[in-house]
């Protein structure tokens, strides 16, 4: 067994006034009643470093009357997307919400919409679903179902502008394998709050990979829970924020059984004055979760002077008899050494800084497994690394 | 033909205790197909020369020139000079994690040469050069100096400036900390590429061993920030024989 940590890593202080932390992460409220949740101030521990003013539209109890379009590719046999009732779609999530916002989109859906892959159906190719916002309030619920030793790989990409509240609800049964990805290429104008949830069946394997480049404000918390033995979860996040830009990824997860693996590794680049990005990574391993082994990792790159990552892991161990529990968490500036050694071989500055942003980033995006959204990832890469070109010329 | 040559050089380095001159006046002139070795005690300002004719932003140059066939190098941008034929094998190569070897080498041969290289005759020429500098292939797919050993890191030097063929390369203790087996292997390389290239070597040591493997024209001693004597491989027997004390005595 080796214990690398399990402290509660301090957080900034300048943001920590009157927070009261939770005793165990194990407590916090989950509902589906909107009314379970205040509408956050900012002094609560989860929203302490969310910009709320700006999500404040989607802390409102009423409905809303926007839509995303959505697109998807052609579905193969065993795989079905449906519209399902609000009753029936709160009996087949998961988990009940976890913040006001995500209460509030459940309540204002109108419903979800389910994909669902049948027991025993492997789909090799990728399913897409495009979700294109065209401005106004939205709210989603969203159900990945995915049937006992079923397996695919399912991309979610959103693009657009909207003020988008969401639920997902990502449901293993027993040895089912999901490969998850959620892209959130926004405008820049768009606001997005969601909560993806995971329930994971005795030795399901859930991949999730989240990359978050566009929008004003994204605020995507996963949380994975584990219900069955010999269970592994891996979670990827990669995120590139801007001046103007909040991203803020909080994961949780939930080790209530034995024999359970889970992996968490967040990488971000940040760069612009404003650009603010949060990470923060709960992992609880319980009484029960004997046999654990679990690892989280946040790294962020910090491109230039006035860009703020909070990054705060989380580690609280009920158990000795566990596996392996560790975490780890570097902010770092870009570093001048790697520049030099690199324009030294007659390389530009331009590029230089591209191949050092895109080897931060290289083994993450190889994870994706997703060719296509890989090569298509790079290239948005470069042109945010173009964009802290255009912000540095003009200092 | 080529000639690096550096006139009164001061350098100064900002430490917390204030501004530090390092040089204090270096006068070198190194042609093409000459080695100088440059011998010197730690601290005695070796590798601050070396950072500072490629251009490191850390080193502020207060005083003196360096041109390169008349250019005047102190001008040049860190690539300019690359691109300009100057090489420096660093005493500590940095490690890019995440940038392969394979893609580092191409990008760095493009933008010197100012056009790709043939595919076909690149991957024959690096296969080639790994081969003689007893690297792996597999070194192509690993991340620039990532968990590198020195050894290996030293070799990756060698390996980059026989591909990138300079006019001058500078050679900031690449002898250091390599058993014997490993230097005959890094001296053969700079060996080929004096043969091959008639590059002109600027040979950074602090131990007299390396010049059994690569003979050097000239032999400079580096005291406290400049050159206290000069000589021919004599002059490196003596310091095999006596050391450093006797400059450092009056220094
Ligand atoms: N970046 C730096 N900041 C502060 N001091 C430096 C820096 N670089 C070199 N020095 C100082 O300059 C002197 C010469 O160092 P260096 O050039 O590395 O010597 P050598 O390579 O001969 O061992 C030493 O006293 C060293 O501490
Ligand atoms: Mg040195």
């Amino acid at each position: 067994m080796t214990v690398t940590d399990h402290t509660q890593a301090t957080a900034d202080t300048a943001h920590s006034h009157g927070v009261i932390p939770d005793k165990s992460r194990a407590d916090r409220i989950v509902s589906f009643d909107v009314d379970a949740f205040p509408v956050p101030t900012g002094r609560e521990e989860n929203w302490r470093f969310s910009p709320v003013r700006d999500l404040k539209t989607l802390f409102a109890d009423e409905a809303a009357e926007g839509h995303l379009e959505w697109a998807t590719s052609e579905l193969p046999a065993g795989v079905t997307l449906t519209e399902v009732a609000a009753d029936d779609a709160q009996a087949r999530t998961v988990r009940a919400p976890g913040d006001r916002a995500s209460a509030v989109a459940v309540k204002h859906a109108g419903g979800a919409m389910a994909l669902t892959v049948a027991a025993n159906t492997v789909v090799d190719e990728p399913i897409t679903i495009d979700l294109t916002g065209v401005g106004g309030e939205v709210r989603g619920h969203l159900l990945v179902e995915l049937g006992q030793s079923a397996e695919a790989t399912v991309v979610i990409r959103r693009t657009g502008t909207a003020h988008y509240s969401e639920l997902v609800s990502v449901d293993l049964q027993d040895n089912a394998g999901l490969n998850l990805v959620l892209l959130q290429q926004w405008d820049e104008d768009t606001i997005h709050a969601g909560e993806v949830v995971a329930r994971l069946g005795r030795d399901s394997r859930l991949r999730g990979t989240v990359v978050t480049l566009g929008g004003k404000v994204v605020r995507l918390n996963t949380s994975a829970a584990f219900a069955g033995e010999g269970a592994s979860v891996d979670l990827f996040g990669l995120y590139f924020a801007d001046s103007g830009q909040h991203q803020e990824h909080q994961l949780f997860v939930d080790h209530a059984v034995p024999k359970c693996t889970s992996r968490v590794t967040y990488k971000g680049a940040l760069a612009g004055k404003t650009a603010h990005s949060v990470w923060i990574g709960d992992v609880l391993i319980r009484a029960a979760a004997e046999g654990t082994d679990t690892y989280e990792l946040n790294r962020n790159l910090v491109l230039t002077d006035g860009a703020r990552a909070d990054s705060v892991p989380n580690l609280e161990i009920e158990t000795g008899e566990i596996e392996g529990a560790g975490h780890a968490s570097a902010t770092g500036r870009f570093d001048e050494e790697q520049m030099f050694y690199l324009r030294s071989r007659g390389i530009s500055e331009d590029q230089a800084r591209k191949l050092v942003v895109r080897g931060f980033f290289a083994d993450l995006i190889h994870e994706i497994g997703v060719p296509a959204v890989e090569e298509s990832l790079m290239r948005q890469i470069d042109l945010e690394i173009a964009h802290v070109e255009e912000e540095l010329g003009d200092e | 033909m080529s000639t690096l040559e550096i006139r009164n050089l001061h350098v100064t380095v900002e430490t917390p205790e204030g501004t530090k001159e390092i040089l204090k006046g270096v006068d070198l002139t190194i042609n093409s197909g000459e080695t100088h070795a440059i011998m010197g005690p730690n601290g005695s300002g070796k590798s601050t020369l070396a950072y500072s004719i490629a251009g490191h932003p850390k080193y502020e140059i207060t005083e003196g020139s360096v041109t390169l066939d008349g250019e005047d190098v102190l001008e040049m941008s860190v690539d300019e000079r690359a691109k300009a034929g100057l090489f420096l094998a660093m005493q500590y190569p940095v490690e890019v994690p995440g940038v392969s070897v394979s893609n580092f080498l191409r990008t760095a041969k493009t933008a010197i040469d100012g056009e790709a290289p043939k595919l076909r005759t690149w991957v024959k020429d690096v296969k080639g050069a790994m081969e003689n500098l007893r690297m792996d292939p597999s070194f192509g797919e690993r991340g620039v100096n990532e968990g590198f050993s020195g050894g290996e890191k030293k070799r990756h030097e060698i390996l980059q400036m026989e591909l990138l063929q300079p006019k001058i390369s500078i050679l900031d203790e690449t002898d250091s900390g390599l058993d014997v087996d490993a230097l005959r292997i890094v001296s053969e390389g700079v060996n080929r590429a004096k043969d091959n290239t008639g590059l002109g070597v600027m040979l950074i040591t602090h131990y007299t061993r390396i010049l059994r493997y690569i003979k050097p024209d000239y032999v400079h001693v580096f005291v406290n920030g400049r050159v206290a004597e000069e000589g021919g491989p004599e002059l490196a027997e003596r310091l095999e024989a006596e050391g450093y004390d006797r400059y450092l005595a009056d220094a």
